[in-house]
């Protein structure tokens, strides 16, 4: 199976790179791409030395178009899929039905992947998007168990990619306003969740309170470390209980299933964290290749490691288990 | 600018209600003469369908016999091969136009007419050509969408009608897990239909007590209630067609009528707004989305706010 890594910066890309990336995912520094936060992403420059930089290595790069198109700015978008091939892009990743459209249409040899953020979970959705735009690849929604997979593979007339590492979307991606519904800004249309902008810590006698945009996300103990207040990540108050209503601030981990996620037929393992530093992407990068390659008695000590690097360092296999739901 | 003209429709139940009160709810709806069209269906859940199943004809039959426009919605997220297949059933056996609200109906629904539900991304008019050409010929647009972008895309695809989400707690997210059973100590999976304990969805409040979201099964949905009642002319300015309803647990066919009397020019929107807070009470109003900002928020009426941009 491919490892595909992430990069925010040109040195993370080149990180991935050494580390063992079979391909490298970034975005243009705007709303065009899901992770359009301050300092992180590329010129058009930088996607150029980089790809080649790729290239030179037999690594491929992959440029995320994952936002959809505001309307009435839908040139931003087209200017940033025409730029991203005519640099070399070895995919673009893309979830606004139109961006697809128009890269099938001006960019009929350009390998086009569907964005985790275009939601198709089932073999006539996926099907769909192969048949109307020639879609290669898809990106599949952290929604599926690894037997809903293994059903799904034999269905569908293109790749697919999961999500093995990183970030964990607890609500269906490309269909969560809740980031918006507090702060006016959301994945969809800016390409943030949860933004720091919005973001307040203030204490409260002897706790910590975590805000986004004036909610209470959280309040940690003095004994607690105070984590960052992703809405669907914290605790909230429901009938008589405090508790984490959605999910607890954990990260996926999806390495304990590699094995049976080969067998049902994904061609790709994506590990996210775009906005991670470079030193995160060479180390996760160089353990999950070293996993890879690995026996499954070899793999849980060269994963233990790499585990306390993890968001609240507790990792989730989130909807590829059953018992998750 | 003349809102007269646009349309009422109401959208399908979003929770889970007692089969029988489900029916007799659109019982009662078929009599409320302000409803132009009606789309209904399980959109969230697929484990509720045979709440409703049983009641689903004589529902459709009385509403279209009281001369409202009936439509199927199909559902927001389909994961599960029975799933899969109760979509691919309802697009090609019903009798009744289907409102697409995943990818899947839509990819079965090419050069039939169709609608397209809230739960399709269409955030331009590039999407909303695309979806037209293959047959769609009203889109509900998604509750996120500031006025200026339904302005423009409206403006992208002439020739379609365009429903606005201007009455009900937003639909904000769907998950796999179910945060509502899980917080009544089950999981999806066993669930035992808790959610059918909330008619009008379990609140979610803030460690701080604020009012903040409401759990609906596997949809997350706003505490506040959006209502675009002094944006009706903007809307209609816009080139919208159809306001959509979505149910609460309160009387509906009221809302709908006051909804009527503000687009009639009988009552003004402040009244209007007055009315629904005595007929859906203790629940604060919202419609910052469609001004551009957090979607929580109440923007007070402003002439500014009411221009639809050039």
């Amino acid at each position: 199976m491919e490892l595909i890594c992430p990069a925010g910066t040109p040195s993370a890309f080149r990180e991935a790179v050494d580390a063992g990336a079979d391909a490298v995912y970034c975005g243009f520094r705007d709303e065009t791409n899901a992770r359009n936060f301050p300092g992180l992403n590329f010129t058009r420059d930088e996607l150029a030395s980089s790809i080649a930089y790729g290239k030179a290595r037999s690594v491929q790069t992959y440029v995320a178009l994952n936002t959809f198109m505001r309307a009435g700015a839908e040139t931003l978008w087209y200017r940033a899929a025409d730029d991203a091939v005519r640099l070399g892009a070895d995919a673009l990743i893309v979830a606004d039905l139109a961006l697809m459209a128009y890269v099938a249409e001006h960019h009929p040899q350009q390998r086009l992947h569907v964005s985790v953020q275009a939601s198709a979970s089932n073999a006539d959705a996926i099907n769909f998007l192969v048949r109307t735009f020639g879609a290669k690849r898809l990106v599949l929604p952290r929604v599926l168990t690894v037997a809903d997979i293994a059903a799904l593979a034999p269905k569908v007339a293109c790749e697919l990619e999961v999500f093995a590492f990183g970030g964990l979307c607890v609500m269906a991606e490309g269909r969560c306003s809740l980031s918006s519904y507090a702060t006016g800004l959301s994945p969809n249309m800016q390409g943030v969740c949860s933004p720091a902008s919005h973001v307040r810590y203030r204490e409260d006698g002897t706790e910590m309170v975590s805000e986004l945009g004036g909610y209470t996300i959280n309040r940690f103990g003095a004994d607690e470390p105070a984590g960052y207040p992703t809405l669907c990540k914290g605790r909230f108050h429901i009938a008589q209980n405090d508790g984490y209503a959605f999910e607890d601030p954990v990260s996926l981990d999806v390495m304990d299933h590699v094995d049976a996620l080969r067998d049902a037929g994904v061609t790709a393992l994506k590990i996210e964290g775009r906005q991670r530093g470079k030193a995160y992407v060479a180390e996760v990068v160089s353990r999950l290749r070293q996993a890879l390659a690995a026996t499954p008695e070899q793999r849980p000590a060269l994963l233990a490691h790499l585990r306390l690097l993890s968001e609240g360092q507790r990792t989730t296999a989130g909807a590829y288990e059953k018992k998750w739901r | 600018m003349d809102a007269t003209k646009l349309k009422l429709t109401l959208g399908p139940v979003p929770y889970l209600w007692d089969g029988a009160a489900w029916r007799d709810f659109y019982f009662r709806i078929a009599d409320c003469a302000w409803i132009d069209a009606v789309t209904l269906g399980e959109v969230v859940c697929s484990k509720r369908i045979h709440f409703i199943q049983p009641f689903i004809d004589s529902v459709t039959a009385r509403l279209a016999e009281a001369g409202k426009e009936v439509a199927l919605a199909s559902m927001a997220m389909v994961t599960l091969e029975r799933e899969a297949l109760l979509t691919r059933r309802l697009v090609e056996a019903s009798t009744w136009p289907i409102e697409a609200n995943d990818l899947s109906a839509l990819g079965r629904l090419a050069g039939k007419p169709h609608l397209i539900g809230p739960f399709v991304n269409v955030y331009n008019g590039a999407t909303a050509r695309i979806l037209a050409a293959r047959g769609a010929t009203r889109i509900c647009l998604g509750p996120e969408l500031p006025l200026s972008s339904v302005a423009e895309i409206i403006r992208g695809a002439p020739g379609i009608d365009f429903e606005i989400f201007a009455f009900g707690r937003l639909p904000l997210a769907i998950s796999a897990r179910c945060a509502h059973a899980r917080a009544k100590g089950h999981s999806k999976d066993n669930c035992q239909f808790v959610c059918q304990d909330d008619p009008d969805g379990l609140a979610v409040d803030t460690l701080d007590g604020q009012s903040f979201l409401t759990l609906n099964g596997v949809q997350t949905m706003s505490h506040t209630c959006q209502v675009l009642l002094a944006e009706l002319p903007a809307l209609r300015g816009a080139g919208v067609t159809h306001i959509r309803l979505s149910p609460q647990h309160c009387d509906m066919a009221a809302v709908a009528e006051v909804f009527a009397r503000v687009r009639d020019g009988r009552i003004d929107a402040t009244e209007g707004e007055t009315r629904l807070r005595s007929i859906y009470p203790d629940v604060p109003f919202s419609k910052g989305f469609h001004h551009g900002t957090v979607g929580a928020g109440w923007v007070p009426p402003a002439p500014a706010a009411q221009q639809v941009p050039a």
